[in-house]
């Protein structure tokens, strides 16, 4: 502690006078051990730190409100709302296809599964779940997978880069990009895609599609196992991550977590198993599980859903293939989404043979496209609660219809939101370095937690 | 509702749509639009729909449903003995969501337990620990809030799961505006503590016994709650480092 100068400076001067006496100041004297002339000097004090909100570690705008002794971390509290944007209330204002463009926004790094959530939802209300046609729930289960691994990548190659490793952070972004390519090509736009509808997907895969996807998967593979050669087995990076950051299983029943910091105490809990939706029952795919309950079995686990998800992706891609040119939208003309997108000369837009259809010939489909593009379609009263196997964890969603063309009410159970409280049970007692760990163990997105 | 002529008769159109039985209004609805007091140029000005939520399901329930209401109902009549609620005091109504299925055992057909307020924590031990019944993941606390709905105009919907027995299940909380309180169910989930926390920052319902219930995505001193249906969206001034920030729709444009 160096002793406050009395030379004048900016923020003294613009300040009251009477500063110096808010600020504390130690005088250290004696001979022998720096720390216990310190000790003596400071004596029993608490010093809290806060971690964030802008902080390169915290995935966002996180905020970690941190009590230390030393190096250990003797409190942890997460502070949250620094990117509250009022998604949900939003999401009353609109119609019920508008509201998948709300959502995606919500948790930026898995956007797919936001609306693959909510239009399972929204098709519940409507009774229509049998209906949805097969094309589009492989598309749905394609585009989850394949994003799925995109997040995964993201938690890993963030989590590598904040400990130091900063090849890890590159090649987990260079598969990703691997990925957002095939984002780019489905759904026009690597993220915020709006891309699952209530009743199907927007639009059909381009053609060439699969091959192009095939391609691009054995590019993923081949970066995925890099990442697992530069990191399981390193000797660094498994004295960082094992033992720290530990939740055993029935911590992780009392605070609700889910998702791999779960399946990291043994406990195979995957909604894809439990409660399948969009047809999982069908594909073949393992849920791994592991025995540490401890940031390295989570890396591990991450890196093994991966595999698994490309299984599935195989498949899909099998019976894409097989389904060639069926229907990816719901047959009630009073719930699908008049038009399919075509891309134009000016971009994606409406099929031309649409408009010309709407324009030149039929006054009614003019009429009908107009009144549901516009209007939209009016969903029974009721409400529908519907989850999906989201990277961090469990996703809920629960709308509620009081039958008219918007929802009443639209809530998010976002996995991350959940997960971070967790932080002090994890971070309490290690090191002030752990808590970096530990946070990117639990792989929150902050877009998710705040909606 | 086809009787209904604009400005007619607007008693009758009160009457509950098809399936009366299974329906309960909790608001009604005029006109298309939404736009009062000016010269009806729409035609749809006399429309007058009843908004109806599913009302109380018959026995029986269905698929796993039954038996997990049994268990329920005797686990609290053994509390009874001790001090406790009897189903019939704690469990108010019982509603089955078919969701356009044919059967009960469809994946898409749900459960919902409107619970008395009151009795809402020893309704979830009891759900938690017994081993027939074993809902020991709660996906957190939603609210709604229904205005019309006189005397519950607050809703708290807890979603429950059993990963033992591979259910999903849901609780109904309701509570009227004038006294917004509901018993915090932390002591046996405490993973609701930061939906709870969420649902009072959100609608303004008060969970009792709650650790440390303050705003956790709104500022600290925010006025008002953001989620219920009197509050608007956006066109708040907003009050930063001592000047105001009007809303954008008031603020001048050049």
């Amino acid at each position: 502690m160096s002793a406050p100068t009395t030379a004048p400076h900016a923020t003294r001067a613009a300040g009251n006078e009477d500063m110096s006496s808010t600020v504390r100041a130690f005088e250290a004297y004696g001979d022998g051990d720096w720390d216990d002339i310190a000790r003596e000097a400071i004596g029993e004090e608490r010093i809290v730190v806060n971690m964030g909100p802008q902080h390169p570690s915290t995935h966002g705008v996180l905020r970690l409100m941190l009590e230390i002794d030393g190096e250990t971390v003797t409190e942890a509290r997460a502070g949250i709302g620094y990117l509250h944007t009022g998604i949900e209330k939003n999401m009353e204002f609109r119609t019920w296809t508008q509201g998948t463009t709300f959502c995606t926004r919500m948790d930026y790094v898995a956007p797919l599964f936001q609306e693959a959530a909510y239009c399972l939802a929204v098709e519940k209300l409507l009774g229509i779940t049998d209906d949805v046609p097969e094309r589009a729930s492989v598309i749905r289960v394609l585009m989850m997978e394949l994003n799925r691994i995109a997040s995964h990548l993201v938690c890993v190659g963030t989590g590598g880069n904040e400990m130091g490793a900063t090849t890890v952070m590159t090649i987990g972004f260079t598969a990703r990009e691997e990925i957002l390519r095939l984002f780019e090509a489905v759904t026009g736009l690597r993220m915020n895609h709006a891309y699952i509808r209530p009743g199907g997907v927007a639009v059909d895969t381009p053609e060439g599609f699969t091959t192009q996807a095939r391609e691009a998967l054995k590019k993923v593979r081949g970066y995925l196992k890099q990442l697992g050669d530069l990191m399981l087995a390193n000797p660094i990076f498994k004295a960082r991550l094992t033992d720290v950051g530990v939740l055993n299983l029935s911590g992780c029943m009392a605070l609700a977590i889910t998702g791999p910091v779960l399946r990291s105490t043994g406990l195979p809990y995957d909604v894809r198993k439990d409660n399948p939706y969009c047809g999982y029952e069908t594909y073949d795919f393992d849920v791994p599980t592991s025995k540490g309950a401890d940031c390295y079995d989570r890396v591990v686990l991450r890196i093994e859903e991966c595999y698994q998800s490309l299984k599935i992706i195989e498949q899909a891609l099998e019976r894409l293939d097989r389904t060639e040119g069926e229907p990816v939208m719901v047959a009630d003309k009073k719930i699908a989404w008049p038009a399919q997108l075509a891309v134009g000369g000016d971009g994606q837009g409406n099929s031309l043979e649409h408009i010309k259809k709407i324009m030149g010939t039929s006054m009614e489909a003019l009429i009908h496209h107009f009144k549901l593009v516009t209007e939209g379609f009016r969903v029974p009263v009721g409400q529908a609660w519907q989850t999906v196997e989201h990277p961090r964890g469990e996703l809920g969603v629960h709308v509620v219809s009081d039958g008219g063309t918007r929802p009443y009410r639209a809530h998010f159970r976002d996995p991350s939101f959940n997960n971070l409280q967790a932080t002090s049970v994890m971070c309490e007692g290690g090191q002030v370095a752990d808590v970096v760990v530990a946070v990117a163990s639990l792989d929150p997105v902050l877009g998710g937690v705040d909606r | 509702m086809s009787d209904v002529t604009p400005g007619g008769d607007q008693g009758s159109a009160l009457t509950p749509p098809e399936g009366a039985a299974t329906f309960e209004v909790v608001e009604v609805k005029k006109g298309m639009f939404g736009v009062q007091g000016s010269g009806d140029t729409s035609g749809y000005g006399g429309l007058v729909t009843p908004v109806a939520m599913p009302a109380a399901s018959p026995r029986p329930y269905g698929s796993w449903f039954d038996q997990v209401v049994d268990v329920l109902a005797e686990v609290l009549a053994d509390g009874a003995r001790v001090g406790g609620p009897t189903y019939d005091q704690a469990v108010e109504k019982v509603v089955v969501d078919l969701h356009g299925a044919d059967t009960p055992d469809a994946r898409q057909v749900e459960l919902t337990l409107h619970v008395a307020r009151e009795h809402l924590v020893a309704v979830c031990q009891a759900l938690r620990d017994d081993q027939d019944l074993r809902f020991e993941l709660s996906l957190g606390v939603s609210g709604v809030h229904y205005p019309h709905d006189a005397g519950k105009e607050l809703h708290a919907v807890y979603h429950l799961t059993s990963v033992t027995h591979s259910r999903r299940l849901r609780l109904e909380v309701a509570a009227p505006d004038e006294d917004p309180h509901i018993p915090s169910t932390t002591s046996v989930y405490p993973a609701n503590d930061w939906h709870e926390r969420e649902t009072f920052d959100f609608f303004g319902i008060v969970f009792d016994g709650h650790p440390a219930l303050t705003r956790i995505e709104m500022p600290d001193d925010w006025v008002g709650h953001p989620q219920r249906k009197d509050y608007p969206l956006g066109g708040i001034p907003v009050e930063y480092k001592g000047a105001t920030v009007p809303p954008p729709d008031t603020r001048r444009s050049y």
